[in-house]
């Protein structure tokens, strides 16, 4: 991969990864050297997300102003910021899911794998099945059993699996998301026998057996206690390995824990569009961010 | 004044308690579960009394007196050994408990006397004859079961596709949408329609097509729908409402389609729920007289032939041998007592097996 030197500012994106995906994306900026590994270069993997000018409305109302970034694979990507700033919003258009809502659009470009997301012709569902999400409170499916939650989205898509083949995809799911100790001996069991903490795992397997590039998570430990907050951080560490993982997160020591890159998000006021004002290696966001704005949030002065 | 008095209990007298919650004392009096029982022994006493007077039982003045006596009992009581705020609460749990139980009245009324004179012609021969050829006593009712019960099911073949797909509808795809709106407001006047207009549309309907003096079962099923779509409607909405977005969340978030969602997910999520609800609206329709009285009429022998021709309905039956008896009129009579019991019967025993059924497939571990 060359690197040539187009001067793009600071973490916007390029906007000819469709077209040239091995093409120059250089970022330079006042941090640090390009020449080595850079953590803000855009990481030539496959399942990098280039995001490109994307505005989200719902209806009239204008949610998310104007972002653009690279998510790169093999990390774990946190977007931070008060209520209400979009993060949650932004992150349900990186799989379409904030269509479920009425007269939600966007504008703007989703990249990933030299597809655009938002592309004429592109299936929505298709594209959650490649990009799966964690929700903030755990949603195993009350009528199925911990086994079948698992298997609900190979099945649910009318994927014939033999009992060898959904046995194999429990038990790999459920040990992908350290699970699998705890339930295998009552995989029959309902989904919602389980803990919170346990139900969010169970949630992730569900979500991980369905092979997707990409792991949404929205606040997925706001709702569970430290221990198994620690489970699912831990947890995360590992996916990242495969996924490409992008979580948002009101805790800031969270994000700092678990990410590589951060991003900051704000609202000028109700009404306002949200904004991405930064984002940077995690370190630099939490120890010295370029903006004032940014400093202000993860130091506990506004928000 | 401060108070610092033991309060024991029960009956501590009217010394205690009085003003505690103004005067800084945590501590008040407590009217215990036997004080509470003695107020309502009191109270059935005191309105057994009025009897005295007029030398024999009056039911009906037992009763009000003794739950006017229990409701003043327990708030005087209450004020006296306990504090105002507790007495204000004992007033309105006697006012609520005395409600339901003037509600229940009624039906413990209802069945009881259904039971009782119904039994009378509770035997094999009513279940296994018919009336054909029967004058006098003896005969069954067993043309009017059948009839009650083909005429049932084929309005529920109708109404629950009918009445569930709307409910899909309004819950999963009309959302806010005009449409959606006028759907809504014509399940509520639908809702509203008397039976017998559901009965003369439906008779009207078939004259139209088959000519004058058209009675079927089928007519009279369509007469059912009419009545029993809307609270299906209702009921598989309110169901299908209850399931929470975060489960269809999860699914979309898979890549599961939005119909397969439905029927996979939400469905089942809500079935317990319709089940109970659609039980509901039979047992809304199949005790229906007036017009089954119109489109279906009455046969004295059986008619395993919805499409044509009369047939016997329990409601109709009832009605019939109560309002036309034939000689001897005991005999009649309970016929149509027995008839009674026997829809009831018919109504528990779906309710029964809505129940069971419905905790079956009740998803697992929701409370």
């Amino acid at each position: 991969m060359n690197r040539s030197v187009t001067s793009s500012p600071l973490l916007s994106t390029q906007n000819g990864a469709a077209i040239m995906p091995n093409s120059a994306q250089a970022t330079q900026a006042g941090i640090g050297s390009a020449v080595e590994s850079d953590p803000n270069a855009p990481v030539d993997l496959p399942n990098r997300i280039d995001v490109t000018d994307l505005n989200i409305y719902y209806g009239a109302f204008k949610a998310v102003e104007d972002v653009s970034m690279t998510i790169n694979p093999q990390s774990i990507t946190a977007l931070i910021g008060p209520s209400g700033c979009g993060k949650s919003t932004f992150l349900r258009s990186l799989n379409r899911m904030h269509e479920v809502i009425d007269g939600a659009y966007v504008e703007g470009s989703v990249v990933i794998n030299d597809k655009d997301l938002y592309g004429p012709g592109v299936d929505p569902v298709a594209v959650r099945r490649k990009i799966g999400m964690v929700f903030q409170r755990p949603n195993p499916f009350p009528t199925m059993s911990i086994a079948d939650n698992v298997l609900a989205g190979k099945k649910l898509n009318s994927k014939r699996l033999s009992k060898t083949e959904g046995a194999e995809l429990v038990e790999e799911s459920l040990r992908g998301a350290n699970l699998w100790n705890e339930v295998k001996d009552r995989l029959d069991k309902p989904g919602s026998s389980l803990s919170g903490g346990q139900q969010q795992r169970l949630c992730i397997a569900r979500a991980i057996a369905v092979s997707p590039d990409v792991l949404l998570m929205d606040e997925p430990c706001s709702a569970l206690d430290p221990i198994s907050t620690l489970a699912i951080e831990e947890l995360m560490l590992e996916l990242k390995r495969t996924y490409n993982i992008v979580i948002v997160t009101h805790n800031m020591q969270q994000a700092a824990r678990v990410s590589d890159r951060t991003g900051f998000f704000t609202i000028e006021g109700t009404g306002k569009p949200g904004k991405l004002v930064e984002m940077d290696t995690t370190e630099k966001i939490f120890a010295n961010p370029a903006k004032q704005e940014t400093q202000d949030y993860v130091t506990g002065r506004f928000g | 004044m401060t108070m610092t008095t033991d309060h024991l209990g029960p009956d501590t007298g009217p010394d205690t308690g009085v003003g505690s919650d103004s005067n800084g004392d945590i501590t008040s009096g407590e009217l215990a579960g036997k004080g509470m029982f003695a107020i309502f022994g009191g109270a059935v006493v005191l309105g057994a009394l009025t009897w005295l007077p007029a030398g024999s039982i009056n039911w009906a003045r037992w009763v009000i007196v003794t739950i006017l006596a229990y409701i003043i009992g327990t708030y005087v009581v209450s004020r006296i050994v306990e504090s105002k705020r507790h007495a204000t609460d004992r007033l309105a749990t006697a006012v609520m408990t005395s409600s339901f139980a003037v509600v229940l009245l009624p039906l413990i009324s209802v069945v009881w006397t259904v039971v009782d004179r119904g039994s009378n012609r509770f035997d094999w021969a009513f279940y296994t004859e018919t009336m054909r050829g029967v004058v006098g006593e003896g005969g069954g009712a067993y043309h009017a079961i059948i009839g009650t019960l083909i005429i049932t099911a084929l309005a529920a073949t109708f109404s629950i596709p009918f009445g569930l797909f709307t409910a899909i509808y309004l819950v999963e795809y009309g959302g806010k949408t005009r449409f959606a709106k006028w759907v809504t407001g014509l399940v509520d006047v639908m809702t509203g329609i008397p039976s017998i207009v559901a009965g003369l549309f439906a008779y009207a309907f078939f004259v139209l097509v088959d000519g004058p003096g058209h009675r079927s079962g089928l007519a009279g099923a369509i007469a059912l729908t009419l009545l029993m779509t809307p609270v299906v409607v209702r009921a598989s909405e309110e169901m299908l409402r209850l399931v929470p977005n975060e489960l269809r969340e999860a699914s979309y978030a898979l890549g599961v389609p939005k119909w397969k969602t439905i029927a996979k997910i939400v469905l089942p999520t809500a079935v317990a729920g319709i089940l109970t609800g659609i039980v509901l609206a039979i047992a809304r329709v199949i005790g229906e007289t007036a017009p089954l009285l119109i489109t279906v009429g009455i046969a004295q022998g059986v008619n395993y032939n919805p499409f044509s021709g009369r047939m016997a309905t329990l409601p109709v039956f009832t009605y019939n041998s109560y309002a036309f008896p034939t000689l001897p009129r005991d005999a009649s009579l309970d016929r149509a007592w027995a008839s009674a019991l026997t829809l009831v019967i018919i109504v528990a025993v779906l309710f029964t097996g809505a129940r069971i059924l419905s905790s079956i497939l009740k998803p697992k571990g929701l409370k």
